[in-house]
């Protein structure tokens, strides 16, 4: 599991590439948590184009993440994920809680 | 039903062993000649029923996981996942979507996702002794020699 990042005008965009799982989950969110305590973004951008695999601690992570933001007065977008990871969010019902979008594609 | 091919693996329930019973999985069931769906399909599979295990069964100490492997048949790939740790009182509210005894890091979505992506999904389970997590799945016939 590896986290880069991006911030421009108020959009934090988080690269997670790897696997998500619950051995990757708690630093993960940790991670992004003090991200966001940093930068205090209107807009988080998670972007799952490099996420191999992704299980229900994933999607444990995002609902978290999309709280946390509200809470902040902003919004969380999931971008690109694929395949499985895509598959795994439509089956946890995800997409009708959080904003997906695909970029390019 | 013919047991055509079976493994059996024992590992302790710490959170690194995720990755490794995916990716042994994945490795026992390309016999099969799956598809990259079906591969991560097993996958996930596999890293719900562990992490149940690691997370909810042992929550306090290290506990043995036993993943057992068959292929039965020609094309229908048998998971079961089994610990000794503290079981379940009620197997059926356990397995409703969203049902969580896991606090804010866990979803409650485990068993809703091992049931949609297998053909079947099979729990026994009892107080005190442990769990058993069964699943099928069929994985289709193309070009496969054998
Ligand atoms: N092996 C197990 N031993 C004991 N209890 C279990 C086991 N597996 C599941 N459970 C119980 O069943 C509940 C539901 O499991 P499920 O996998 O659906 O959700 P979760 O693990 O809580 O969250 P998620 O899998 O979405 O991260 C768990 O919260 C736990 O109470
Ligand atoms: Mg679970």
């Amino acid at each position: 599991m590896s986290i880069s990042f991006t911030y421009l005008s108020g959009r934090l965009t988080v690269y997670l590439s790897g696997e998500l799982d619950h051995h990757a989950a708690r630093e993960t969110m940790q991670k992004i948590t003090e991200l966001l305590d940093e930068y205090l973004p209107r807009r988080c951008v998670l972007d799952l184009s490099g996420l191999r695999f992704m299980d229900s601690s994933g999607v444990a992570l995002i609902v978290r993440l999309s709280r946390r933001m509200r809470e902040l007065g902003g919004t969380l977008c999931v971008e690109n994920p694929v395949g499985q990871a895509r598959r795994v969010l439509s089956c946890a019902g995800v997409d009708k809680l959080v904003h997906f979008a695909t970029i390019g594609g | 039903m013919n047991i055509r091919n079976y493994i059996s693996i024992d590992f302790p329930s710490c959170s690194a062993n995720e990755a490794f019973a995916r990716a042994a999985a994945a490795a026992f069931a390309s016999q099969l000649d799956p598809t990259m769906e079906e591969l991560g399909d097993i996958r996930t599979a596999v890293s719900e029923a562990v992490t149940n295990c690691i997370v909810h069964a042992y929550p306090r100490e290290l506990g043995r996981i036993r993943m057992r492997l068959r292929i039965l048949d020609e094309d229908t790939l048998d998971i079961a996942v089994r610990d000794w740790g503290v079981g379940m009182e009620n197997v059926q509210k356990a397995m409703e979507p969203l049902y969580t005894t896991g606090g804010e890091e866990r979803s409650g979505m485990g068993f809703t996702i091992m049931q949609s992506f297998t053909d079947s999904l099979h729990v026994r389970s009892q107080p005190g002794k442990g769990t058993t997590v069964s699943m099928r799945r069929r994985i289709f016939r193309r070009n496969r020699i054998g």
